[in-house]
């Protein structure tokens, strides 16, 4: 869904004027929302510009990312990087299949993603005191969306 | 263990299957077989002011985290941040590494790095980051992603690095 997200926002930022390169770990969604330039690292969901604690590969990850803007030469290009998340690919085996079967009854158990909820979901407890006052008076801006 | 190769997973696939198994309705992924606007680059990155939008669900402290449904705001973090002030929230990926070290996907380390060595000309005083976790393609196009080019055209940048999560 991000990745469909980014793909429409690289559109409009293409349409305007202002090259794209969009950076992918779901070859499949870009390829369907067919960005200006794409570079595709095959690595979990979650993990788009490198791993962690590693800012040597993170550069080169971020590097061969920017050289489409050099190299791309027609919209719907797609590269893929050089890298590979561990020395085997059984990561893949368990993404969007739970490894529990699914109940007959169960939407809650097989659907391990968090549930929709309206509120600010904040990392920390402290983060919520921090946004709270940062904005004291302000909370008209907070229900229009406008950014803060 | 062997080394068996396996290709990209196929996360539209999979995401119908999940669906399926849940009883949902199939979601409609955004589909653009034309091949979509292109605007040319003008100058060689190590001239270029570069700006870079993230979904992933990241904000700075002091400001109000995402929603987790269909948020389509966004926020201002400024591209000399410090990391530790950066916080990520999201319903859909595992945040564990992300919170460990946001660079996983908010490459802003790297980013400084390759201005300092000349890669890149500049970094745009702002980036921008949303939620990106958004059903409604329609509100993507007409209230976020309109928002969004509109601040990257204030802040004259030559080129935009997106990045989902």
């Amino acid at each position: 869904m991000c990745h469909q997200t980014v793909g429409l926002v690289a559109r409009q930022l293409e349409e305007s004027g202002i090259p794209t390169v969009t950076m992918t770990s779901a070859r499949d969604i870009t390829l369907a929302v067919n960005p200006a330039r794409a570079v595709f690292l095959d690595y979990p969901l979650g993990h788009t510009a490198g791993q962690v604690d590693d800012p040597s590969l993170g550069r080169q990850i971020v590097a061969g990312a920017l050289q489409a803007f050099a190299d791309a030469d027609h919209p719907g290009w797609i590269r893929d990087q050089p890298f590979r998340w561990a020395e085997n690919d059984s990561w893949k085996d368990d993404v969007l299949r739970p490894s529990r079967p699914v109940e007959s009854d169960g939407a809650e158990s097989a659907d391990d993603r968090s549930p929709r909820v309206d509120t600010p979901q904040y990392q920390l407890v402290d983060d919520a005191f921090a946004a709270q006052q940062s904005h004291s008076g302000q909370q008209r801006l907070v229900r229009k969306g406008v950014d803060y | 263990m062997t080394d068996h190769r396996q290709p990209p997973v196929n996360y539209i696939d999979r995401t119908r299957a999940q669906y399926d198994a849940l009883g949902y309705a199939p979601y409609t992924w955004a589909k653009n077989a034309d091949a979509g606007p292109w605007a040319e680059v003008s100058r060689p990155l190590s001239e270029s002011r570069l700006g870079m939008v993230a979904t992933g669900g990241i904000y700075r402290v002091g400001q109000t985290a995402f929603t987790h449904r269909d948020d389509t705001t966004f926020r201002t973090v400024p591209s000399d941040v410090d990391a530790a002030e950066l916080r990520a929230t999201h319903f859909a990926y595992d945040l564990t590494d992300a919170r460990t070290d946001i660079n996983v996907v908010f490459p802003i380390g790297p980013l400084r790095a390759l201005v300092e060595d000349g890669v890149i000309g500049e970094l745009a005083p702002d980036f921008y980051t949303c939620m990106g976790g958004i059903y409604s393609q329609r509100r993507v196009r007409d209230r976020l992603a309109p928002a969004i080019v509109e601040r990257c055209h204030d802040d004259k940048i030559d080129l935009a690095l997106l990045v989902p999560v």
